[in-house]
């Protein structure tokens, strides 16, 4: 009767547990310096890249309009800001990041700028299995008063098939979105790192970046990052 | 068939973005119409189709997202701008610059920069 009863409590707190696992206990983030800038537009300059991997860099930078986007902000088009870097005469990432705030502001009018580093891109192979990973990590600095908003960092890899990563339902859909990766033979680097991107740029995460004044939840869902 | 593989990942990449944000409960559809532009943008800094197909492809999405009566995302008229200007296309540079710069009035200040250079 004992066990019986020990075995449902065990059920009930694997249901709550479950249940809330969106909602993560942990110190919250501090977004006071966002929340006092409050950018309504963004500038992702060209990311630096750390892995060998010569295509890391443009591949992830293709692919964080739409989270920032449908997050609430401006995107300044990362194509036309990345031509107009090298027609001044900045012609890698690595000089791109050192051109001063003031000046970015001046030509971009951008509110925030996103600096990116690519820290993992592409396949490494293992004695039994391979993998596909790519990890980045971004600092989004206000470009008027020179505030660090936020930071974070994101890994997407098709091994976290194998060892049932993040968890809950949450986590048997991103799973599942990698599957479907691992299915198209051709160029799962990038589709990878779409999902690291997405994962990054997210709002709905601990320490994610909040939404923006064009998102229906501007200054609403905040505890949610929280 | 490749293309279609490709094609379908794109998708799939984006949809997991938008099924790991259903976490709070936010049913709302995306804010703007994507199919293309993301894609186009990889296209450009790859060099592997030109110019013109890929403003076949961006003319393309912007027809189904009138048709859907969604938004293009941000930066995609001023990408756009840019590919005709590749081609000398003067006119339809300006115009592409003007739209982004009246659908978001963000851009105002980088499109009159963008415009000055074609100008000189």
């Amino acid at each position: 009767m004992m066990r019986f009863h020990s075995f449902k409590t065990l059920l009930v707190l694997a249901a709550v547990a479950l249940t809330a696992g969106c909602a993560t206990q942990q110190t919250p983030y501090d977004y006071s310096a966002f929340e006092r800038n409050n950018p309504s537009s963004i500038l992702v300059l060209p990311p630096i890249n750390s892995s060998p991997d010569i295509k890391a860099s443009y591949s992830v930078l293709s692919q964080v309009t739409a989270p920032l986007a449908e997050a609430g902000y401006y995107v300044l088009p990362v194509a036309v800001v990345d031509e107009t870097f090298k027609q001044n005469g900045l012609m890698n990432a690595d000089e791109m990041h050192t051109a001063p705030p003031a000046k970015l502001r001046e030509i971009f009018g951008a509110d925030a700028a996103l600096y990116i580093e690519v820290s993992r891109y592409g396949s490494s192979y293992k004695v039994l299995t391979s993998e596909v990973a790519v990890e980045a990590s971004g600092k989004l600095i206000d470009l008027r008063s020179g505030d660090l908003l936020w930071q974070g960092s994101a890994l997407a890899s098709t091994a976290e098939n194998q060892n049932n990563s993040g968890g809950g339902l949450v986590g048997m859909l991103v799973s599942a979105a990698v599957n479907q990766v691992l299915n198209s033979l051709t160029d799962r680097s990038h589709d990878v790192a779409g999902i690291a991107s997405g994962r990054l740029l997210s709002t709905q995460r601990y320490g994610g970046i909040l939404n923006g004044p064009r998102s229906p939840f501007y200054k609403q869902a905040r505890l949610a990052n929280r | 068939m490749k293309l279609n593989l490709r094609h379908g990942a794109a998708v799939a990449g984006l949809l997991s973005t938008f099924l790991l944000t259903g976490c709070a409960g936010n049913q709302t559809p995306p804010l703007y119409h994507w199919d293309g532009y993301q894609q186009q943008v990889y296209e450009h800094f790859k060099h592997e189709t030109g110019p013109q197909e890929q403003i076949a492809e961006l003319e393309a999405s912007l027809q189904k997202a009138r048709s859907a009566d969604r938004s293009p995302p941000p930066g995609f008229h001023a990408h756009l701008g840019m590919l005709y200007a590749e081609i000398g296309k003067a006119d339809q540079v300006r115009q592409q610059f003007e739209t982004e710069k009246a659908l978001f009035p963000e851009s105002a200040a980088y499109m009159d920069f963008l415009m000055r250079n074609v100008a000189e």
